[in-house]
């Protein structure tokens, strides 16, 4: 701070105490008790006493200046005067900081030693990942883990980009970004009633035979390049099982056939720039025994 | 001085009073007007251009900051939850500051990127869909209207006058930039850049 502002604070803080305790004790009023004597202010006969202020008032405003004065000397307040203890609101966050990290530094470098499918055993980590994930999850994945229209129930054992602990960690670290481009321009509205038609047939709901024939062609010639020939899904892009009646965005006709026009850009954000390595780890433990 | 003199001086009594309740603006807020620490603004740190601008006034409009806070205080039970901790240098291009003073809803100083924009797409429509415990309203109207962008440039003009440093390209490009988009467009491109400029891993 320029010494200009240093001097502005300083000179005015001590005016307005000095100022403070002159008016204070400027009108002030000898003598014990109340008298007789009055303001001269007549209001229809009603008079005003003038009496000295109760001693309890009156002293109780004499420790709030002395309250003041101790308060500037102690901690910083005067410009550029850094207070007789040296408080300043970051060392104090820097100290809460460095006295968690103390604390819990041993047990989290134990755990990030050791695999996660085996802490993912231990109640104690479950239940800090729970807390984590009551932070940092749920909004999308539910408290319960079980997800949402558009996001990814967590605790059915079916999984759009892999549920080993590596996988779950990858996700977590980088993210996720689904990439099912829309087909209208390409298939046309008769190509995704057919398309739609097959998607429908492969989890055995009763179809239009026909209908379903001629979605299977397109279904090979665009869709099976992630969801795979079979319909099974591929880890790798992310793309879902087509065939387990697990629908991210809704299985009925209507849906995938939406999916189809429009596409799908699921997006997991990446946690690897905001979360420390431990609670990443720990976090993974927590989502791998949802489902294991 | 007799307190009767005061007293019987409506206009002395109106400049003592003047005086008597200026000295915490002059002692706590003015200084910070002219020095270094809480005028410079953090590196990075850009106006927000044209979309973004109009969500902010959605946010605005909306009274966003009546339940949300856009302030994060060094504690570490704030800094573990939300991230770094707010600085001065982030803000110095709001005008006016959205810092809000009561959270019913979560601090949103660094929500962006923390969540996908399909997510605030689906929180916008209807909290209850993504959060069912939430209690924020829902605001379906966002996804219906349309901005024309008419005033975007007046707005940005304003700011640089107020020392936003937007350049004339900015203002010309503003309407181009914003016309014919869905308000919800612009929250969501607001909300996302919000508070990404300080980084930590907590």
């Amino acid at each position: 701070m320029a010494s200009f502002w240093h001097w502005w604070i300083i000179i005015l803080t001590t005016v307005t105490i000095v100022g403070i305790t002159w008016i204070l004790l400027a009108n002030r009023k000898r003598g014990e008790g109340t008298t007789e004597q009055t303001t001269g202010h007549a209001h229809d006969g009603i008079e005003e006493y003038d009496n000295p202020l109760p001693a309890w008032w009156f002293y109780m405003f004499v420790i709030t200046i002395v309250w003041a004065i101790g308060y500037l000397i102690v901690y910083p307040g005067m410009g550029n005067y850094p207070g007789l203890i040296g408080w300043t609101q970051l060392e104090q966050h820097r100290e809460e900081v460095a006295a968690a990290d103390e604390r819990y530094s041993e047990m989290r470098s134990r755990y990030l030693a050791m695999s996660v499918e085996e802490i993912a055993e231990d109640p104690a980590v479950v239940k800090m990942g729970m807390r984590l994930f009551g932070n940092n999850c749920a909004q999308c994945h539910g408290a319960d883990g079980k997800g949402r229209y558009g996001f990814p129930n967590l605790t059915d054992n079916d999984w759009l980009w892999g549920g080993s602990p590596d996988a779950i960690k990858t996700a977590l670290v980088q993210g996720r970004r689904a990439a099912m481009p829309a087909w209208t321009s390409v298939l046309g509205d008769d190509g995704i009633a057919e398309a739609t038609e097959y998607v429908v047939s492969l989890n055995g709901r009763t179809v239009d035979p026909e209908l379903a024939a001629a979605g299977e062609k397109h279904y090979q010639m665009y869709c099976a390049a992630c969801h795979g020939p079979e319909a099974k899904g591929n880890a790798v892009f992310g793309a879902p099982n087509l065939t387990n009646g697990i629908w991210l965005y809704g299985g009925t006709r209507e849906q995938i056939a939406h999916s189809l026009r429009a596409g799908r850009n699921g997006v997991m954000p990446a946690f690897g720039d905001s979360l420390t390595e431990d609670k990443i780890h720990i976090l993974a433990a927590y989502v791998y025994s949802l489902s294991n | 001085m007799k307190h009767e003199v005061v007293e019987k001086n409506v206009g002395l009594m109106m400049i003592l009073i003047i005086v008597a309740i200026s000295f915490g603006t002059l002692v706590e807020l003015v200084p910070l007007m002219f020095i270094k620490q809480t005028n410079e603004p953090i590196a990075g740190l850009k106006p927000l251009p044209a979309l973004e601008l109009e969500g902010r006034d959605i946010y605005i409009r909306e009274g966003c900051n009546n339940c949300h806070s856009q302030m994060i205080r060094p504690l570490r039970a704030e800094t573990e939850r939300y991230g770094h901790y707010s600085v001065a240098g982030e803000f110095v291009y709001d005008h006016p500051f959205l810092w809000g003073s009561k959270r019913t809803g979560p601090d949103l100083a660094r929500v962006g990127q923390r969540y996908s924009d399909d997510w605030h797409r689906a929180h916008f429509y209807n909290p209850r869909d993504v959060v069912p415990e939430s209690n924020m309203p829902a605001y379906p109207w966002l996804f219906e209207r349309e901005l024309s962008g008419e005033t975007t440039g007046n707005k940005m003009s304003a700011l640089r006058t107020v020392g936003v440093p937007y350049t004339d390209e900015d203002i010309a490009g503003a309407e181009a930039a914003v016309a014919g988009k869905l308000e919800i467009d612009a929250l969501i491109a607001y909300v996302q850049q919000l508070g990404t400029l300080l980084q930590t891993r907590r």
